[in-house]
């Protein structure tokens, strides 16, 4: 078991997952094989490198433990997740939950930001509240997410799911706080979190 | 704005309805903590209150006359008074505690049952409280049919459980999965009643059917989709209708004239009729055990401010006639600063009690069992599921209304309490329903657990 353990994560390169391991309630590599097939999409320094898949770093636990029963229970369908989901326990899911946490936070991407685009972004995102509930440098608190430098197009996709109805809610509040904001205005929020330095 | 003025505008718009003015933060309150309105008198400030100790959580409204006066400027002050924000940004908190609010759901894993926190709630003397059940997440409507099985809806999952004893012993079932947000259940004549979000549906028998329950049967479905509010109340009126509710799919808009409204249709579906208008969300209802009418809770707006709007308990006393409000008019006395333009809040049904800023009362019952003091019959407890849009969170408790005999409020008081702690929630009580013994169950969805009240000598093995 230890040395599965150690050698998966020397192809992982994760030694901060795996200092966390053990303080995890679910073993060290039971957890690890758990994790692996998450990582192998959503990054295994905590960053997606895959169109439409998020980045998990730095992720709250709260909300990424909310998304996973769902995922179980196809309360929120999305076939890969229902698949993966489908037989973990309460236990593997707070303990994957705890693991993304663990990661490090996403980073924006090097090309060149445009400021003036930026600064409009952000204060519309403020006259919507977003950055109340969000927090300002948009870190999430508690069961509200992470949004800061998740990927443009994983952003973009899940505004227009809540707009449009398609991504079933745990506590419908995005899909209330849409209802007035337009499609172009869900491109610039996108280009905003996703940029944020 | 002078005292008189304030005076006067502040009882005008609060007369007629009783005030929810202290909380103590433990039950030595016996005594009312509450204040009927008195027509001549301004309301008591919470630390002139009986029972309102260091430790009480302020309730006040209309606000003490002190510089939480309501925002209506007096004429003179609007010309000093810096340009106001745009309608956006009216109530958008400002500074570091208040700009992390944000909605408090519950997880969704229960809480194990040897980390519940039953034992740290406080109750009046002689009242006890036990764990019932444990391991049902997000536990929210309860209902008892007359074998004593316990029915638990949820909202945030897809689930209904049921609870049943055989030979002592408890288990919980699952009886359907994969509905859309089924907060909404009652029982009739042995028939289980199911509201989702966008349909209602029916189990026939379901006492007979609880190890192997069929599908449910949908019979209507002639509503909106939307999930904002969307999640019901149901209930069974004296007519043998069912009463549910369709709220404003929003924190505050105009509504459709499909959305934030009681209807009531037939037990088969047929007669769609809507009988109340102008409600931004009910999350409990039920009927006067004498009067036949219908008290409902409402939740009211978000982002005003601190102190205001007040959630309200409502009566509907003229079917088809009454509006309560939403959106021209927020907690029965305050215009909508932005749908209130040209009304007054006169011209909407009053609520009989305001229940506090932003407390979100829930499961509301009348009691009429025989195991609580006389003085608790027909009195209504509502389980106020606690504030978010709030730095200071309050609610998070049940409080019991006492009702004169033409169903207005006389008082309100504390009946639960130590939900709240260090401003975070350890459980939050959604609804009520009572066993055959008169005993009450309280739903706590946040840790996906019911308790059970007792009456009568300490147990020793209190909570456990």
């Amino acid at each position: 078991m230890a040395r599965n353990a150690s050698a998966w994560a020397a192809r992982a390169g994760l030694v901060t997952t795996v200092v966390l391991i053990g303080l995890l309630p679910v073993r060290g590599a039971d957890l690890s094989e758990k994790l692996a097939p998450c990582l192998s999409c959503h990054g295994v320094e905590g960053q997606s490198q895959i169109e439409d898949v998020p980045s998990l770093g730095a992720q709250q636990p709260s909300y990424s433990l909310i998304q996973l029963v769902m995922f179980r229970e196809k309360i929120r369908v999305a076939d890969p997740m229902n698949e993966a989901a489908k037989d973990l326990t309460d236990g593997d899911l707070q303990s994957i939950a705890a693991a993304l946490a663990a990661l490090p936070a996403p980073k924006p991407p090097d090309d060149p930001v445009d400021q003036t685009r930026l600064e409009r972004a952000r204060a519309v995102t403020e006259q919507n509240h977003c950055d109340v509930c969000h927090r300002p440098d948009f870190s999430g608190q508690q069961t509200v997410p992470r949004l800061a430098d998740q990927r443009e197009d994983y952003l973009l996709k899940t505004l227009r799911e809540y707009k449009g109805g398609t991504r079933r809610a745990y506590e419908p509040i995005m899909l209330e706080v849409l209802q007035p904001i337009g499609d172009a205005q869900l491109v610039e929020f996108a280009y905003y979190l996703s940029h944020m330095r | 704005m002078n005292t008189a003025t304030w005076r006067s505008r502040v009882l005008g718009l609060a007369a007629g309805f009783i005030v929810l003015t202290a909380i103590p933060g433990i039950l030595a309150a016996q005594q009312p903590a509450v204040n009927p309105s008195p027509p001549e008198q301004p309301p008591i400030p919470p630390s002139a209150q009986p029972g309102a100790g260091p430790g009480s959580q302020p309730m006040v409204s209309p606000p003490a006359p002190s510089a939480q006066t309501p925002a209506i400027p007096a004429p003179g002050q609007a010309a000093q008074a810096p340009t106001p924000p745009p309608s956006w940004q009216q109530g958008r908190p400002e500074g570091e505690l208040a700009a992390k609010l944000a909605p408090v759901p519950a997880l969704p894993i229960a809480t194990a049952v040897d980390k519940l926190p039953a034992t740290k709630l406080k109750l009046p003397k002689n009242f006890n409280i036990e764990i019932y059940a444990a391991g049902l997440t997000n536990a929210r409507s309860l209902r008892v049919d007359d074998k004593g099985n316990v029915f638990v809806s949820t909202r945030v999952i897809d689930k209904l459980y049921a609870i049943t004893e055989k030979n002592g012993k408890k288990e919980v079932k699952t009886l359907a999965t994969g509905l859309n947000s089924p907060n909404g259940i009652t029982l009739h004549n042995g028939t289980l009643y199911i509201a989702e979000i966008n349909k209602i549906s029916k189990i026939d028998n379901i006492a007979d059917q609880l190890d192997n329950p069929p599908k449910p049967t949908v019979f209507y479905d002639d509503l909106p989709s939307d999930a904002p509010h969307g999640w019901k109340v149901l209930t069974v009126g004296p007519d043998n209708k069912l009463y549910f509710n369709v709220g404003a799919p929003c924190n505050i808009c105009m509504p459709s004239d499909r959305h934030a409204q009681i209807r009531r249709i037939n037990l088969d579906g047929s007669g769609a009729e809507v009988v109340a208008r102008g409600i931004r969300q009910i999350v409990g209802m039920d009927w006067h055990p004498t009067l036949k009418q219908l008290y409902f809770t409402e939740n009211q707006r978000d982002w005003l401010s601190e102190d205001s709007p007040h959630d309200k308990l409502n009566r509907l006393t003229q079917p088809g006639k009454d509006h309560f409000g939403f959106p021209y008019c927020a907690g029965g006395d305050m215009p909508d600063p932005q749908f209130g333009w040209g009304h007054t809040c006169d011209e909407f049904t009053k609520p009989v009690a305001q229940l506090g800023p932003h407390t979100a009362p829930l499961g509301m019952r009348f009691y009429t069992g025989k195991m609580f003091p006389a003085e608790y019959r027909n009195a209504i407890f509502i389980a106020r599921h606690g504030s978010w849009n709030k730095s200071k969170k309050i609610g998070g408790d049940v409080v019991v209304a006492k009702l004169n005999p033409d169903g207005t409020v006389k008082s309100i008081e504390p009946f639960i309490t130590g939900f709240i702690v260090d401003n975070n929630y350890i459980g939050r009580p959604v609804d009520m329903e009572w066993l055959k013994d008169g005993s009450m169950l309280l739903s706590d969805d946040y840790n996906g657990a019911v308790y059970r009240i007792t009456y009568g000598p300490q147990r020793v093995s209190m909570g456990r």
